[in-house]
């Protein structure tokens, strides 16, 4: 790909991940948000992160498959937008639905389940956000750097239990989400599946190193 | 959090300018000779619009969009009541027969959401208590169970078994004979829409939105407690009597405060949803944390 053209990909993908918050601000703005819209905006924002999340766990699956890797080079965007949508999350929960009574939300963290896990979900995403920059990757080196990054197959975990403790009644969105997790995760084991076949021996217990 | 952990995200419905859009409908005809009735409140109470398009009503899908957008075709005539069980004069009736037995009265309520959410609303209907007059409950008769309906092919929610189809509720004798329990056929002065549950549903302001059952076309007088269907579903969630009450929490969210439909803050949550001089003598000797 020509430098030109990385751009115009890169521009397309961070329009793509901006597009919720355009549609949230045009809805907002003609009332679209039917009669309850912190309670839209809200969930909204939760859908958004783990999407985001989600596709920010695809890139890697995909080159296992394929062999193609071009999208790993937008992984970092993506996951910085789903830490985005994560933290829009928190702020609209925290200064609207709740507008900061400290006390009602330390009673949610501490009291329900539902709301410790997509916190502690939450809190999991800040040091990955904090070390996404190239600079980070030197500083603390690949190896060391991609060890502490699987903590967002944690944080995806606890964002779709999040998910799925809410709802009342009808699983079938957080399942379709905690499905799509655990394929994406699934896929990742192929290639040390791969190895050990063809070794006959067991795989290294850390993975294999990412082909490059 | 307590705002509606009850909407799961659709998918479908994050375009949900569509859903809004089918709400725009014409309105439906005024009702006639509706009298003002008792216990109301000067609350400002929640446009119509919100109303009408921010309903639980699971038989028509899982968000709250959904039954305004899938509602709209569903058919209340012919429809009829089955009476039936511990009383005198079991029978079915036709929805318009049953309509002329009562005069009609408007009753404007505060609704109260387990989710948290409150709305003020202007009921038009008949005391329940009437209606359990004119059939003559029998001695064996303690408690009174509502069936909604059960059409799969008119309610596309029920082609999946979030719920235990049909709908069923309940109430104990003496709460079906209070005052403030009644049986509404309307709203804002006209025939009640389909998405707020017609032609014929429950309200009962003291309790949970979720005892309101829409759609309904059996009352069966039973001696037992019946089994109804959020209690059947998630027992240590839901309970029989689920009374308002802002000291007993749902094991998922607060219930100390809610947010009033258009309002910012939230509000605090009264017991019995401020109906405790109306109620809270149904309930004496009883301990309180049985009554969620």
């Amino acid at each position: 790909m020509t430098a030109a053209a990385r751009r115009y990909a890169w521009a397309a993908v961070f329009g793509a991940c901006a597009l919720p918050l355009a549609k949230l601000a045009w809805d907002a703005a003609r009332g679209g948000l039917g009669a309850n819209p912190i309670e839209a905006i809200l969930n909204r924002f939760g859908f958004w992160t783990l999407v985001f999340l989600l596709l920010s766990l695809l890139p890697t699956p995909v080159r296992i498959l394929t062999g193609w890797g071009g999208a790993i080079r937008y992984r970092r965007t993506i996951g910085l937008f789903a830490f985005a949508y994560a933290c829009l999350h928190f702020a609209t929960y925290v200064g609207v639905d709740q507008f900061f009574d400290w006390k009602a939300i330390a009673e949610d963290v501490l009291k329900r389940k539902f709301i410790a896990v997509g916190f502690a979900a939450f809190l999991l995403l800040i040091p990955l956000a904090l070390t996404s920059s190239d600079a980070a990757v030197r500083r603390l080196g690949f190896v060391r750097w991609k060890r502490r990054h699987r903590l967002v197959y944690v944080a995806a975990v606890l964002g779709i239990v999040h998910f799925v403790w809410r709802v009342k009644a009808d699983l079938r969105d957080p399942l379709l989400f905690a499905g799509a997790l655990g394929i994406l995760l699934a896929i990742r084991l192929v290639p040390a599946l791969r190895l050990r076949a063809r070794a006959g021996t067991p795989a290294p217990a850390s993975g294999s190193p990412p082909p490059r | 959090m307590a705002l509606g952990p009850g909407a799961t995200l659709g998918l479908a419905a994050l375009a949900r300018g569509a859903t809004l859009e089918a709400a725009e409908q014409a309105l439906p005809p005024l009702l006639p000779d509706v009298k003002k009735g008792p216990f109301g409140t000067d609350e400002a109470q929640t446009p119509y619009r919100d109303v009408t398009t921010y309903n639980n009503y699971y038989e028509f899908g899982t968000d709250k969009a959904d039954a305004a957008a899938n509602a709209g075709s569903f058919r209340t005539r012919p429809w009829t009541v089955k009476l039936e069980g511990e009383i005198k004069n079991p029978q079915t009736v036709a929805i318009d027969e049953l309509l002329k037995w009562f005069p009609l009265e408007e009753r404007i309520y505060r609704m109260r959401c387990v989710e948290a959410w409150s709305m003020v609303i202007p009921w038009v209907g008949f005391p329940l208590a009437e209606l359990v007059r004119r059939v003559e409950p029998l001695a064996k008769a303690k408690y009174v169970a509502f069936t909604g309906t059960l059409d799969m092919v008119q309610m596309p929610g029920q082609r999946r078994d979030v719920l235990d189809w049909p709908y069923v509720e309940g109430l104990r004798l003496d709460e079906a004979l209070n005052p403030l329990a009644l049986l509404a056929v309307g709203l804002y002065g006209r025939v009640l829409p389909n998405q707020n549950g017609a032609p014929l549903r429950l309200v009962v302001p003291w309790k949970y939105g979720f005892k309101g059952i829409k759609g309904i076309t059996k009352i069966r007088f039973v001696e037992k407690e019946p089994s109804t269907s959020w209690s059947r579903m998630t027992p240590s969630e839901y309970g029989f009597y689920a009374n308002v009450n802002p000291e007993v929490d749902h094991p998922r969210w607060s219930q100390a405060r809610e947010r009033r439909i258009g309002e910012f803050l939230k509000r605090k949550t009264l017991p019995f949803n401020g109906y405790a001089d109306q109620v809270a003598h149904l309930y004496a000797g009883m301990d309180p944390r049985k009554l969620y």
